[in-house]
Parts: structure tokens; sequence; C-alpha cells
């Protein structure tokens, strides 16, 4: 039915598609971003947000600012606006939304787990998690000893179930165990997600399947750098690259035996895209990619919002405020730390 | 100069205020510092003076005044905390005028700051004791319960106990007896030893709450849960919830660790418990005086902070305005740019002439006030800048001008349509709407609102109300106009009367019962006013007043589309721009009456004359066919001299309006840069620096002749065409009237009397009760809505166009009035 949303989309999706379009004119812009680079204190910074959609959510604030308040505060803001936005969607917007949560979903499950792994108070650590990625009984992780007992008490009742068929092990926990579990799951929710927009179809297949093979490579990169030097074998490693996106098949190949970065950038070299993000960044560096990847996200999100009519817009527009929130709290830390030389290492331009 | 006050009313008669914006000029003020700050508030008392932002540039915490913003920022959020507060606390701020007492801005931060901080321990305390409160009533509701099941429990046993005792002495049987021994004397070693854990959890999580349990512990556990009928207080979140008491029994170490593991993250409130039944008893004593101990204690920290609350309710409407007033001034002491010394600020601003003394002496007193030892500085610049347009209108005059403004703000000093819509909106709004019945009810409704006007304006309406609240005069005056047509049309309710004196017309004989005009025969002198009664009903009623209507709305509209020509008229005088005297406004003139006024003079003559001459096909033969004889159509002798005349008068202003004013400003412009060249060479350095700048400010209207040609066709198709289809708009005059006319007296005759044809009174009461709603819906509120429509087009569209360029801007001065009606 490509090219038939025009005729029924508006019915059900004509209306959170204004507010999410509306919402995305509120991001800030590039000369919020020079002034912000400006400001001295915290209190700066508060005072120019007030000025911003920021403004309500930071007035009330009492004046010794910290680093988390403003995050914590814009985050809140988001999780409004994603909350508003999923009770008045209908399907299947509604579980298209529910999808872009289950990332969060995730690190909160790891963070957790890792956490009580190292003995940590819960509380604390529930206060770390994302909003977003909350489940009811998210705090009961704690009680779980391996990865079997961790999906039969907590984690069969959330969406997350399915994506677990892959790591049950009765091994007990550990750092690497939790990270190889962290990325299958992340694999298994991608294909799922993947598969999901597919069943959509129209733009929405076409633009989501675009912005999720993007990712899928991202983390088949980030996989293979990370666990250079580490011993996890190549299949395993295999096991962990998504099933879909640019690199698949032939691309995944070449990576499982890639043993330090140079090789990974010879691979990647070969995929006209990513040329330009490996170009930026001199050999042997990968401190930069990040920053290179988030900054071709972020010009990927863009696009979404130049068609009209598919669920993208929805993905796009979380995303990106996601990435403004970690350009504020960036900001943030540097002016808190008087470490204002640093400021634009890290800040992505959204516009 | 003198110029303008010539014709600002020559000083016979007031100056037409509304008529011409008043006379703005940029001014300059140069303040010493120390007392800046004064002068800027003094000025805000008044409210002449739109400052302009001259750091535009700066980002809003790089300005000289950021820090003192933030101060503001920060107590404006310390009374919102107040506000919050009170609200908590059912104290609402007391709205009682307090003596203006001078409240220094520093001490109040201080003061602010401390009530704050008293506040947040006073709160942080009760806090901390209403949550042992709580939990001290949440045992007590654990140790009821789990008492219950214990009880219950117990009773049980002891019934299956004696049962089985029983049964052991009835039976008598071998086997049973031995079976209980053997129970009974299991190894006190091996046996395992039961724990239980008891407390409360969320009644929506206790499902979750039983599963998890089940599964971590592989269903080795037995859970009792008990509702708790009403809503608990839970003491950490302080909110409201409805809660469960449960009580669980496990056996082992490592189940209870993985339980309370459990309780812990689905905050479950544990609490400790015993079996021993005397134990309990006196916990539970023990219990209830902790919580009436706690009670008291917290009574007395509440009534504290209701205390502190109320003195901060005294003064918190004043606190709040300070604030408000502080941070405008300091937002517009951001506004000037600091000068070269840093001893003076430099304000650039617009402000009305009328004002300028009110403006020094406000400067004068702010100087002597605060102990400066020099004066401001105010001073006239001369700008070519456009300055903001500012009327001053009174609370009738507003809702007016807000119509006229809803199009577009006045550009300055142009006619402002404004003083003319006061009549003629609710008058055309009136000929839509002519009925006195109904204008009556409108009326009523409208002086209710203007009675109450003191109490409304003070409180907050909602939007619909609002709106009509805002407009009361408008709907006044509407109201009082449609009365008057009501009259002339001779309708209430669309029910004639006879006020004005008996019908002249009566019957000819007995028999005539079919009330055609035939029948009837004049008897008396002409009803004095308005439509004749007998006309109602009769076959003849409808031709009769829509011709009339019809004709009616033609000589309305010509008559208003002149009087914008005529402004046209004004504005280029005004401004002094004879090229569109003579070749713009004469022949727009010309064209529209060669026309249409002569139409509208046929329409008198032939209702003085009485003739049957057609008028549609005088008009229409005029054009097509000029040189024919009109023959039975002619009304004056020298008629069809005069259409010949007319024709080509209409036919000549065509060209005359579109050729030569592109050509003259073309000219215009020419002779204006060869002057300005001349100029230059014979000029002197400061006569050159002065010649710069004036090509500076000409240099963007730069001349496109093609532009300014295709912008006079467009204007001139416009005009030519307009009149016909403006003419022609304003026959929605006749139409709306007709459909109100015809609709109120469909539901008079369908409801009401039909109704009354019955006989019976339950039909008689629905009937009016129909009959009323269908007036004040479809009619009042309907209709109403539908004619205000129409008049606004009309007003908008077809008068305004004719000379109404509104592209100003509002004069918007800094004033503290203004500031809290922003608030709101």
């Amino acid at each position: 039915m490509y090219g038939f949303e025009a005729m029924t989309f508006n019915i059900h999706g004509g209306y959170l598609e204004a507010i999410v379009r509306g919402h995305r004119s509120g991001l800030l812009t590039a000369a919020d971003y020079n002034n912000l680079c400006q400001c001295e204190t915290l209190d700066d910074i508060k005072m120019h947000l007030s000025a911003t959609e920021y403004g309500p959510y930071l007035q009330n604030e009492p004046s010794p600012l910290h680093t988390t308040t403003i995050v914590e505060k814009c985050t809140q803001k988001l999780v409004d606006e994603y909350k508003h936005m999923l009770c008045q969607a209908t399907e299947p917007l509604s579980t298209f939304l529910e999808y872009i949560t289950y990332g969060h979903m995730i690190d909160n499950v790891v963070l957790i787990v890792t956490g009580t792994l190292h003995e940590r108070d819960v509380q604390e650590l529930l206060e770390k998690c994302h909003p977003l990625g909350m489940f009811d009984s998210i705090a009961t992780l704690a009680v779980a000893q391996n990865m079997r007992e961790l999906y039969r008490l907590v984690l069969v009742d959330t969406p997350l179930a399915p994506y677990f068929s892959e790591c049950i092990t009765s091994e007990d926990l550990d750092d690497i165990n939790i990270e190889i579990m962290r990325n299958t799951l992340y694999k298994a929710y991608l294909e799922d997600f993947y598969k999901f927009c597919q069943k959509i179809g129209g733009a929405t297949a076409e633009i989501m399947s675009d912005l999720l093979a993007f990712e899928a490579d991202r983390r088949a990169v980030n996989i293979t750098i990370n666990s250079i030097g580490t011993e996890l074998t190549r299949d395993d490693r295999r096991k962990l690259y998504s099933s879909f996106g640019l690199l698949y098949p032939y691309g995944h190949e070449e990576l499982v035996v890639c043993e330090d970065i140079d090789q990974v950038r010879g691979v990647m070299e070969k995929y006209p895209p990513y040329q330009a993000i490996f170009a930026k960044i001199s050999y042997g560096e990968s401190q930069m990619l990040d920053k290179a990847f988030y900054e071709e996200e972020v010009k990927r999100l863009c696009l979404a919002f130049e068609q009209q009519f598919h669920y993208a817009v929805f993905f796009a527009y979380m995303r990106l405020r996601e990435q403004e929130i970690r350009n504020l709290m960036w900001i943030s830390e540097c002016v808190a730390q008087n470490q204002k030389s640093r400021v634009h290492d890290s800040v992505v331009f959204i516009f | 100069m003198a110029g303008h006050d010539r014709r600002r009313g020559g000083g016979c008669c007031p100056a037409m205020d509304l008529m011409r914006s008043e006379e703005m000029q940029l001014v300059q003020l140069i303040i010493p510092m120390e007392s800046a700050h004064r002068t800027v508030s003094y000025l805000g008392d008044l409210g002449f003076l739109q400052f302009k932002d001259l750091n535009s540039d700066k980002s809003p915490f790089q300005r000289s005044f950021a820090t003192q913003i933030k101060r503001c920022g920060e107590m404006a959020r310390k009374l919102r905390f107040f506000r919050e507060q009170m609200t908590k606390a059912g104290i609402s701020p007391s709205a009682m005028p307090l003596p203006r007492t001078h409240v220094d801005f520093d001490d109040l931060e201080i003061k602010l700051g401390e009530i704050e901080a008293e506040l947040v321990e006073v709160n942080t305390n009760n806090e901390k004791l209403q949550r042992t409160y709580n939990e001290l009533l949440e045992y007590n509701l654990v140790l009821q319960k789990a008492g219950e099941f214990f009880y219950s429990a117990q009773s049980n046993a002891t019934a299956q106990q004696r049962e089985i005792e029983a049964r052991q002495v009835g039976d008598g049987s071998l086997n049973s007896p031995l079976l209980i021994e053997q129970e009974m004397s299991t190894d006190p070693s091996k046996q395992v030893k039961l724990g239980f854990v008891s407390g409360l959890v969320q009644k929506e999580k206790s499902m979750a709450f039983e599963r998890i349990l089940f599964r971590a512990t592989r269903g080795n556990v037995y859970l009792r849960q008990a509702e708790i009928d009403y809503p608990v207080t839970d003491p950490v979140s302080g909110e409201k919830v409805a809660k469960n008491v449960f009580v669980v029994f496990f056996s082992g170490e490592k189940a209870k660790m993985k339980i309370l593991k459990i309780c812990e993250a689905f905050g479950a409130n544990r609490y400790p418990f015993t079996d021993d039944f005397g134990k309990q008893m006196q916990t539970i004593e023990e219990v209830a005086g902790r919580i009436k101990e706690l009670k008291t204690t917290i009574d007395v920290g509440l009534l504290h902070r209701d205390n502190i609350l109320k003195n901060i309710s005294h003064q918190f409407e004043l606190w709040n305005n300070l604030v408000r007033r502080e941070k405008s001034i300091y937002h517009t002491l951001n506004m000037l740019s600091l000068d070269v010394t840093k001893k003076c600020l430099v304000a650039e601003g617009w402000s009305p002439v009328f004002a300028t003394g009110q403006i020094q002496e406000a400067l004068k007193r702010a100087a002597t006030d605060s102990n400066s030892q020099v004066g401001s500085i105010f001073q006239v610049l001369h700008t070519r800048e456009h300055p903001p347009t500012f009327f001053r209108t009174n609370k009738f005059t507003t809702a007016f001008q807000e119509i006229v403004d809803a199009y577009g703000v006045a550009k300055y000093q142009e006619a402002n349509p404004g003083v003319y819509t006061i009549v003629t909106f609710p008058f055309l709004f009136a000929v839509m709407f002519g009925d006195w019945g109904h204008g009556l009810c409108l009326l009523a409704a409208t002086l209710l609102l203007i009675i109450r006007e003191k109490k409304l304006s003070s409180q907050k309406l909602g939007d619909i109300m609002e709106m009509t609240f805002g407009g009361r005069y408008v709907i006044m005056m509407m109201s009082v106009f449609s009365i008057y047509t009501g009259l002339i049309y001779n309708e209430f309710f669309s029910v004639p009367f006879e006020l004005f004196g008996p019908s002249a017309y009566a019957c000819r004989d007995t028999s005539c019962r079919d009330a055609t005009i035939e029948g009837l025969v004049k008897i008396r002198r002409t009803y004095p006013f308005g439509v004749d009664p007998k006309w109602h009903g009769t076959r003849s009623e409808l031709p009769f007043l829509n011709s009339l209507k019809m004709k009616m709305s033609i000589l309305l509209g010509v008559a208003q589309m002149n009087l914008g020509i005529f402004l046209s008229y004004f504005n280029a005088k005004f401004f002094e721009n004879n090229i569109n005297i003579w070749y713009q406004f004469v022949p727009q003139l010309i064209f529209l009456n060669s026309l249409f006024g002569y139409l509208s003079l046929l329409i008198i003559v032939k209702w003085c004359t009485g003739s049957k001459a057609d008028l549609y096909h005088v008009m229409i033969y005029m054009f097509l066919s000029p040189m024919d004889d009109l023959g039975e159509n002619q009304l004056f002798p020298g008629q069809k001299t005069l259409q010949l005349v007319l024709l080509a008068l209409a036919l000549i202003s065509v060209p005359w309006m579109l050729f030569p004013k592109p050509f003259l400003l073309k000219k215009q412009h020419q002779e204006r840069h060869q002057g300005q060249a001349y100029a230059m060479l014979q000029s002197t350095d400061d006569d050159l620096l002065q010649a710069e700048q004036d090509h500076g400010s000409h240099e963007h209207e730069e001349f496109e002749f093609s532009e300014v040609f295709v912008h006079q066709l467009i204007h001139t198709i416009e005009f030519v065409l307009g009149a016909v289809s403006n003419t022609a708009s304003y026959l929605r005059l006749w139409a709306l009237s007709l459909a109100h006319s015809e609709l109120s007296s469909v539901f008079y005759e369908k409801v009401l009397l039909l109704a009354w044809g019955f006989n019976n009174i339950a039909i008689l009461i629905v009937g009016i009760i129909v009959f009323i709603f269908a007036t004040v819906g479809v009619l009042l509120v309907m209709e109403t809505l539908s004619a205000f429509l129409h008049a606004l087009r009309l007003h908008w569209v077809e008068f305004q166009n004719k000379f109404y360029e509104g592209d100003g801007y509002k004069f918007s001065p800094f004033s503290f009035t203004m500031l809290s009606q922003e608030e709101d």
C-alpha cells in the first residue's frame, strides 16, 4: 500500500504527527546552543532554558542547581510528552511507541543487575534508571542470582521476555555475562523492531529500516571494537550482530576477524555511507568515533521529518530529544566543572 | 509643526483623538546610574514610554542586570512555593487592601529567604512526625488484621484438634492415634523453623507480589492477605493508597532473605509481629498510646505552620506585586545601553507628544527622590522610522477599535475607520437583525453585563463569556439599533403592532377575508413611521419588503463606500499626497458614482415619484445599448443624455486611475535624485554627511517602475471589479434580514400559534418552551453571530479596502497596569 498512506493516515495518526512536529520545533537551535555555551554558571543555563520549552520544568527549582537536577527535569519533560503521546495513540502506533522504550528497558535491567552484583543500594540504582524504561517489578531484579532466575522471576512479565530465549543459561551473573546479555537482548530487540516496522509497511518501513539498520551497524562496530582483546570468540562475536543492516552479512564476516581498530576501519570504508564517518577521524583513534556516529545519526533523524505520513518521526523525535538532553548534560557538566574549553567536544548540534 | 496643529482640529473643536493616532516622538533619555531604577519605576507608573531594546544582540544573561533578574526569579519561585503551601493548607491570600507601605527589595529578599527556610524546616519536621505517625497507623492495622489471621487459624486448628480427638475417642481406631502421635512427636531438632513476615503492600501490586513470592521460593510460602477497607496514607510518599495487610510464612534463612528483598522491591512496609497473644495486646496498647501522643505533637506543628502561612497570606499579594514590578523594571533596564563612562544609562523609546511634560516631570521627580546630583536628560530624536500607532480609547470605544485592529493596526496617523465603525457597525448589524423584540432581549442581557461591570471585570470569566463581556458596549449599541430598525420593519417577534397610530389601509368592504392588496383601500394618511402593519400576512408582503430592503441595502452600501473613498481623500490630504487625490480619489469617486451613485439616484427618484420603471432594465441597457430609447422606463426628462455622460465619465476614469500615477511617481523619483546629486556637488563636508545619511535611508526604496505599474494595474482592476461586486455584496443586508424575519415568523406561527390552536395547557406549555428555546438558541445566539460576522465583513472588506492600509504596529508602553493583566 506504499503511497496510499496520505489517504488514511490522518484518521488515526494525524493528530499525533502534528503534536510530534510541534514538539520538534521546540528543540533547541544552534543559537540556543551558542548562548548556552557562553554560560558562566548553572544558573545562567537555567535562565536561558527558562525561555525555552524547558522553562516550566525548571522554574521551581531552588537556586544552587546541580547538573543532575537539570538533566532530571529535562528528561521529565520528555517522559511527559511521551506519555501524552502514548495515551493518545491507537494501534499500531501505540505498539510502535512502546517499542521505542524497550531499549531503555534493556539498559535499566542491565544497570540494576550490574549494580546488585557490585552490591549497590537498589534505591540508588532505581534513581539512575531511565524513566522511560521502567516497569513494575524492576526492583525485584535484585533478587535474581543467575540468568534463568532473572528470566523466570521478573522478565517473563515484561515485553522483553521473548528476547531472552537466546541467553538463558544457569551460569552465575558476572560482568562479561551481563554485557553479552545486553547485546543479545539488544540484537533480538532490534530485529523484532525491524520486523514490526516491515509489517507496518509504507514510508514507516522504508525510513525506519534505514534508521534501524544504521543503529544495528553502529552496534556491530561498537561490539567489535569493545571485544578486541577480550576472550570473546569469533563465533560468539558473530552471534551478537543483528541479522540486518548494511553490513549484513558480508560485512559481519569481515568484522568478526578484526583484531584492531584499523582493521575495523578498513572494513567500514568499503561502505560508502560510513566512509564519511571514518574520514573524519584519524587512524587508530576510537574516542571520536562515538561523536561521529552521533552526528551521522542526528543527520538521518532530522531527515525523517522531511516525509509525512509515517511513524518514524516519533522515533526520530525521541532520539533527537535524548541527544539534546545528552548535550545539555555535557554543557552543564562542563560549566559546573569550569572546563568550558571542552564544551564543544561532545555537543552534537541538532540543527 | 504649525501645519500639523491646524490639521489637528485647528483649535475650534477638540482634536479628533480617535481619527488620527496620537502623534509620537522618538525620545532619548540619558539617566544617571544611581537614579535609573527609580526613574524606570516612575515611568512604569506613568505608562507612556515604549522602550526600544538597544541590546538585542546580547543574550539574556550577558546583559547588565541579569543577576537582579535572577534574584527576582528566585523570589518569585519562593512566592510560588508559599502559594502552593497556602493552597495545600486551604488558606487563600487575603484580598483586603493593605496600606501601600514601602517594602525594600533587599529586605524583602532576606525576609522571604528566612520565611522559606522556616517553612521548609517546619515542613520537614512535620513530615518526619507524619511519617512515624503513618507508620504507627499501619502497624496498628497489621496488628489487628494479622491478629485476626492467627486467631481464626488457631480456632480452626483447635476445632480440628477437637474433631480429631472426638474421632479418636469415638472411633478408637488403631491407625489414627499412631499417626497423630508421630506428627506430634517429631524430633524438635529436625523441625523446620517456620518464620513469618508481616506488613502492608499496595493493593494494585498485591497480585504481582504474590506471584513473585511464589516464583522466588518455588511455592514454598504461605501468604495470607486481607484488604483494608479504606485508603491508608503511605508513610514514604504521603499519599493515600489502598493497601493490603499480608503475612508470609516461610521456612529457611535463604527464603527469608529473598522475601525481604522482594518486600523492599515492592515498597512493602514490614512490621514486627509476635504470635504470642499477650504480647500482641501489649504492643497494641503501646502503639495506641504513641499514636495519641504523636497526634497532639503533629497538631501543634500544623498550627504553627498555619500561623506562618496566615502571616504570609496577609502580605502575599503585596510581595507578589512588588516582585513582579521589580522584575519588569530590571527587564526594562536591560534594554538600555550602558554609556561609555558606565555612569549613565541611555534609553531610547517612543512616547506620545502630549506626554512629554509628564515624562519630564517624572524624570525630575526621580532625580530629586534619589538625591542624584545630575538630572536625567530628555531629548527628542529625529528619525525616519515608522512610529507606533496609539489611540487613546475608553471602555466604550475600545471594543470598536479592537474590531478594526483585528483586521490590521492602522498605519501611523492614517484615518482610523474605528470612528465610523462605532455607528455604522451596529447599524449594519441591525439592518440584518431588525426585530425590536429580539433587540429588547439582547439589550436586557447586555445591560445586565454593564450594570455588573465593576464586579465582573475584577473576576475571571470563561472564554466565551470574556468575549461577550469585552464586547458589551458593542452589543448594547447593536441591540439599540436593532430596536430602531425593528420599529421600522414593524416586527416584534415577527408580530406587527400599530404603535404609531392605526394602519392607513382598510378593507373596501367587509368581505375581503383573503387580504390581498387589491381588497384594501387607503383610508387614512400614510402610517407615520416604518412599515404599515397591514402589510404583514398579505400575499404581496414578500415582494414589497424585498424590494424595499434590497433598494435600501444598495443605498446604504453606496453611501458607505463613498465614505470610504472620501476617507482616502482625507488621508491623501493629511499626508500631502496630491497624486493620490487627483489620480486615485477623483477617478474612483467618479467611477463609483457614475454607475452605482446613479442607481441610487434612480431608486430615490422612483420612491418619490412612484414610477413603475424597471431599474434593472435601465441599468443593464445603459451598457448594452446606450443609444436606445428608454421608453416607459424613463423616470425624468434628459435621462438618456445623463446616462451617456455618466457612461463616458466611467469609461474615462478607468485609464485615469491606471496610467498617470506610475508615470508621475517615476518623474518625482527622478527629480528627487537629481536634486540630491546637485546638492552633493556644492555641499560642504557637513552637508555631505547629511546627504549621505539621507541617501542611506533612501537606498532601500529603489524605484522599480514595472513593479509600481503592475501594482497600480492590480489596484485599478480591483477597484473596478470591486465596485460591482462590493455593491452586490451589500445585498447580504437584505438577504439576512429576510432570513431573520422569515425564521422568526416560522417559529411564531408554526410553534406558538400551532400549540395555541390545540386548546390544551400541556401542549401550550411545550409549545412555549420550544418557542423560547428556538428564539434564544437560533435567533438570539446564532443569528446574532451570523449578522455580526456579516457586518464585520462589510466593514473589513467593502468599507476598509477603499482607504485603509493597516500596516502599522501597536504602541505597547512599559506600564505596571499592563503587568497585572498579563499575569492572569
